[in-house]
């Protein structure tokens, strides 16, 4: 069981998936206010809870309380059939064509001209891409004394290489809304569904992210280049890294000459049709938040990046064997906290509008629960409840 | 029925069904292998504690830790069989028996007042005193005819639970 500090769990406190005893209360609340005196009381029989029956077995009615665990029972088994916190992880995979006589040749034919004609001229694109960046980078970033110039050309490569690397999988990307401009005071925050979504932010505008330390050549760019452009790295399972980025955060978006500031706060990969939690820390800076939505369209390739399923070089080769990669990012009015809001409603408001642009659903789930177990204050919450439920049938005789 | 293949037989559907007495459909037995094969992560063809403990919704209940205890190791069976409970066709004495197995956690057919105190701990944690919890239990004892050293029969519960009020449902998801 790890123990860790949680200082950012609390809000996933705060919106736990309603029980059925919850929802049932509610249902009855609605019916029982139609006081409408004019209704025929016979239409809302089925309103009524259900008649005791009529050989009421008063004496066993207390034992029989206590021993009907069902309510609770329902749950286990519900969660246990499906939840929603596992569909938001699934790779749905697209309907299977109906093959016949006329179609699949024509598949077989596509499969030749991906695997044989486009992916090398892509991979030879990404290796042009990648020879050009490394032989301008090292010399722009140890040689050159301007700094104002430095930075520029910089930020121009760092696009410039995110931009091979969307050319790479023959991005078809729409981008709706008035780019992003370096300005003081002001976060982005986008729903989160591959890596791929930062290089096709990055390769329009050069954000400062702050990501996840991964192995392998990404890490490397996250080492070597990428903290040039302002991004950060730090590994979600240590808290003193997370403080460590908080205090980044801040210190970054005083800076007038930063880039804009990216993050995603669900805090890990969704597969594009739900959206998880916000984490609040991008919502308490003080700034402007930006809202960024991005929705791939899964024409011909689902752009999930299910990470426990795939690494990331597979994903991207995945990508590149595909026909395209289709996708919408809108960049969305930008929000500033209402007086009276906490940053966690200010989250859920900003992540209601995400949603609603990417037309994808909203759960109440953490998505850091992927990697760890859900806090035991919400056992407890339902404990209270049941013990609650307990006092109220013994109508407080208890000691 | 292989543990790493990802397909059922029309044969393998025809046996599942028979296993669990005919209480789920073709189409849920189908739903219910995607779901068991989306747990079983690795592809084992059974589901370890972790697994399911990986699933937030399932991890807060109050019974998870017990009920771990019956699920552990599963494999797509034993997985069905179990579940079938929860069924709408499920009869209400097949629902019954399943509440009946919470409880008996020793398998000697009868339910204790200990055994009773146990999962009303787990159910209410620390906001009773187990004073308070044995109060109830007596005084529910009591009231029923029974009494504080009374050894509960899997009979006694079809008598006690209340038939028109149990509601013990989930619906399985088909496509």
């Amino acid at each position: 069981m790890h123990k860790l500090e949680e200082p950012t769990m609390t809000e996933s406190d705060a919106f736990p998936a309603p029980t059925s005893l919850e929802k049932e209360a509610q249902d009855y609340g609605r019916t029982f206010s139609e006081t409408d005196l004019c209704r025929d009381p016979l239409e809302d029989l089925e309103a009524y809870p259900p008649a005791e029956p009529i050989i009421a077995e008063e004496t066993k009615l207390l034992l029989s309380n206590l021993l009907d665990i069902s309510p609770v029972l329902t749950e286990v088994a519900s969660a246990i059939i499906d939840d929603s916190f596992t569909r938001c992880f699934k790779s749905n995979p697209p309907e299977r064509w109906n093959w016949n006589l006329y179609l699949f040749p024509l598949w077989c034919l596509g499969v030749v001209v991906r695997y044989g004609i486009l992916f090398p001229v892509r991979v030879l694109l990404l290796t042009a891409g990648w020879i050009v960046f490394l032989t301008c980078f090292f010399p722009v970033h140890y040689c050159m004394q301007d700094h104002k110039l430095r930075r520029k050309l910089e930020r121009d490569l760092v696009v410039f290489l995110f931009g091979s690397f969307v050319a790479s999988w023959t991005a078809v990307i729409k981008y709706h809304g008035p780019r992003p401009s370096p300005r003081q005071k002001q976060v982005f925050v986008a729903n989160h569904t591959s890596m791929i979504d930062f290089y096709v932010l990055e390769q329009s505008t050069a954000f400062a992210c702050i990501m996840q330390k991964h192995p392998g050549w990404v890490g490397w760019l996250q080492t070597y280049a990428l903290p040039s452009v302002g991004c950060i790295s730090f590994n979600r399972t240590e808290a003193k890294d997370r403080h460590y980025v908080a205090k980044r955060l801040r210190e970054h978006v005083e800076d007038p000459e930063s880039n804009p500031l990216l993050i995603f706060p669900e805090g890990t990969c969704v597969n594009n049709e739900y959206v998880v939690m916000f984490k609040k820390g991008a919502f308490e800076l003080g700034c402007t938040v930006c809202p960024i939505a991005i929705k791939y369209n899964k024409i011909f390739v689902d752009a999930f990046w299910n990470s426990r399923k795939q690494s990331f070089t597979q994903h991207l080769i995945r990508l590149m064997t595909s026909w395209a990669v289709v996708c919408d990012v809108w960049y969305m009015e930008p929000q500033n906290i209402l007086p009276g809001e906490t940053s966690i409603e200010f989250a859920e408001r900003v992540r209601k509008l995400i949603a609603d642009r990417a037309g994808i659903k909203m759960v109440p789930w953490d998505g850091y629960l992927k990697y760890q177990r859900p806090s035991p204050k919400l056992t407890e919450k339902k404990q209270q409840e049941l013990a609650n439920a307990v006092f109220r049938k013994l109508e407080g005789k208890l000691l | 029925m292989g543990n790493s293949s990802s397909m059922l037989t029309q044969y393998d559907l025809e046996e599942l069904q028979t296993h669990c007495q005919g209480i789920f459909s073709q189409r849920e037995i189908v739903a219910l292998y995607e779901r068991f094969c989306a747990l079983d992560r690795t592809g084992k063809g059974f589901i370890l504690s972790d697994e399911f403990m990986a699933v937030p919704e399932f991890a807060l209940n109050p019974l998870a830790e017990r009920l771990l205890r019956t699920l552990e190791g599963v494999n797509f069976k034993e997985f069905i069989t179990l579940l079938s409970a929860f069924s709408a066709r499920a009869s209400y004495e097949h629902k019954v028996e399943f509440i009946f197995r919470v409880y008996d956690s020793d398998r000697n057919g009868k339910v204790t007042m200990y055994d009773i105190l146990e999962v009303l701990r787990d159910l209410s944690g620390s906001f009773l005193t187990d004073d308070q919890r044995k109060q109830v239990v007596i005084q529910a004892l009591e009231e029923a005819g029974f009494s504080e050293d009374s050894a509960l029969t899997y009979q006694d519960f079809l008598e006690v639970l209340n038939k028109a009020g149990l509601k013990m449902e989930v619906e399985v998801p088909v496509d």
